[in-house]
């Protein structure tokens, strides 16, 4: 493979048609779900980043369109739930979607606040952490967590341990999942779909550098327009995260549909999965070891014929003449 | 199925059980992925790309039509994707949520694919033939035109005004089919048109 070959830059281009390979594979995990002895990563791709300024979206859904789209999935039709909030959650076949909040500010005046709801591609994936599948939740080296599904097991532990309750679990195939970040489009050179789509560069990809020196910039012009608490919301709980958020009210992220204040891997996970696994371990480890040694040195005596014979022996010798 | 298993046999076998899968989390044999991490195929990857124009609004965003299938070997054609065209002065990639999904809307049922007829004292429509609807339309035209064009005014200022019809024309079009729409329309008199041109 071509090792000029990085992450994309952009999500505005034109996909290729020839057939080429995908600069994305095994070589690039870095973590993988219950495999702590993975192989070092052949190279490091540079990290990237999708970023959603919530300021500039106007709900048009177009992300959530192209998402089904480039995706195949077919959320069902439900019923309408007061708001224009459609479908009324995440799903199996819906992976990114639109949450519409209504927020009425201390002034009186009425805030529309709508956020790109779906997978943050934490640094720190509580849903790999938890995940006990060898292999069914990967990292690359570009910061994108991703589903192998042929290795999931459909257990739900990844719904547990995900800090913003993003997985689902397929009630048809029972397996998980969640936002690619389109890393069959990042593998050759493309953005993902939503960000491309996107009418008002409300989403925008690239990497994560730039993301963040263009995040900086939208919280400069924000400031300038009265929103003093404007800022970027990239969680440092969960070790940043490679979707992140540029917000007009980044000092109340709950008002934009409960997004987490400080988002953490939740201690069940970390300590079931942390000290309890190693302190578990530990006690089968000495329970083992513990039950060879007394099977070596503690078992009951048994005696051989040849005690018996010895013992006759000494028996006679050592009795007195005319007593046997 | 009915297993004959002693209890001193069950506990065995329990036994082992544990044993094995404790050697296995002690970090004795690796833990192995059955399927090594990949990204699903790129599905655009050998496809005929064809620009198109969306079909919805008079915005007219230019997209990319991806299908799978060589007409010119005499293959059915199936489109598997539809998005934006970078390209494009118009959207420059993005797309509104109906053009992004207007895969659906070429797959649709209830797509309209051939013209249909409602017929006098019926209450369906039925299909019929390009011909048959080109003919049946410009006879309408020209039966209502005949009747009702009006060619001067009280004035006696020649105006060659047709009024009971009107024209809708495709949102979707070139500069060179909205000139030849314009022109095709008000040369028969027709007041009433409304197409690209408008925006």
């Amino acid at each position: 493979m071509d090792p000029n070959l990085d992450s994309p830059r952009t999500a505005a281009a034109n996909p290729p048609i020839q057939p080429m390979p995908a600069n994305l594979g095994a070589g690039d995990v870095i973590r993988a779900s219950a495999m702590p002895d993975l192989a070092p990563p052949q190279r490091q791709l540079t990290p990237v980043a999708k970023l959603i300024d919530v300021s500039k979206c106007i709900g048009c859904k177009a992300c959530q369109s192209a998402c089904a789209e480039w995706n195949d999935t077919v959320p069902p039709i439900e019923e309408n739930v007061g708001s224009y909030q459609n479908p009324s959650d995440l799903g199996p076949e819906m992976f990114t979607l639109m949450r519409f909040s209504e927020y009425e500010n201390p002034n009186g005046d009425f805030e529309w606040l709508i956020r790109k709801d779906g997978c943050m591609h934490c640094t720190d994936p509580g849903c790999l952490k938890a995940c006990p599948a060898p292999g069914a939740i990967v990292q690359y080296s570009n910061g994108i967590v991703d589903f192998i599904h042929e290795n999931c097991i459909g257990c739900g532990y990844c719904v547990t341990g995900c800090p913003f309750n993003i997985p689902r679990v397929s009630k048809t195939d029972h397996k998980s999942y969640k936002c690619t970040l389109c890393s069959d489009r990042v593998a050759v050179g493309q953005g993902p779909a939503c960000a491309k789509a996107c009418p008002t560069q409300a989403i925008v990809f690239g990497h994560k550098d730039d993301m963040i020196a263009h995040a900086e910039e939208r919280v400069a012009d924000l400031k300038s327009r009265g929103y003093e608490n404007a800022g970027i919301y990239d969680p440092a709980g969960v070790g940043g995260t490679h979707v992140f958020y540029v917000l007009h009210h980044a000092d109340q992220p709950a008002l934009y549909s409960n997004l987490p204040e400080d988002p953490r891997i939740s201690p069940v996970v970390e300590g079931w999965k942390g000290i309890t696994k190693k302190v578990g371990l530990a006690a089968i480890g000495i329970a083992a070891v513990g039950s060879i040694l007394h099977g070596l040195l503690g078992r009951a005596n048994r005696v051989t014929a040849e005690d018996d014979r010895e013992a006759e022996e000494y028996v006679e010798h050592s009795l007195p003449p005319g007593r046997s | 199925m009915n297993i004959d298993l002693s209890r001193r046999g069950f506990l065995k076998l329990a036994g082992a059980g544990v044993a094995a899968t404790s050697l296995g989390a002690l970090g004795f044999g690796d833990a192995e992925a059955a399927e090594k991490a990949h990204v699903r195929a790129f599905k655009l990857a050998s496809t005929t790309e064809t620009r198109n124009t969306c079909t919805y609004c008079s915005v007219a965003c230019g997209i990319l039509i991806y299908s799978k299938g060589d007409v010119a070997a005499g293959e059915q054609a199936t489109i598997v994707h539809i998005e934006g065209d970078a390209d494009h002065p118009t959207n420059r990639g993005t797309l509104c949520p109906k053009g992004a999904a207007l895969k659906d809307i070429v797959h649709s049922e209830s797509r309209l694919t051939t013209p249909r007829i409602r017929r006098p004292g019926t209450d369906r429509f039925d299909e019929i033939s390009w011909d048959e609807a080109l003919d049946k339309i410009a006879r309408a035209l020209k039966d209502d035109r005949d009747a009702n064009i009006v060619l001067k005014n009280d004035a006696g200022v020649p105006v060659n005004r047709w009024t009971s019809t009107g024209f809708l024309a495709a949102s979707a079009t070139t500069n060179e089919t909205a000139w030849l729409t314009y022109k095709t329309v008000r040369a028969m008199g027709i007041a009433g048109l409304d197409n690209q041109a408008r925006v």
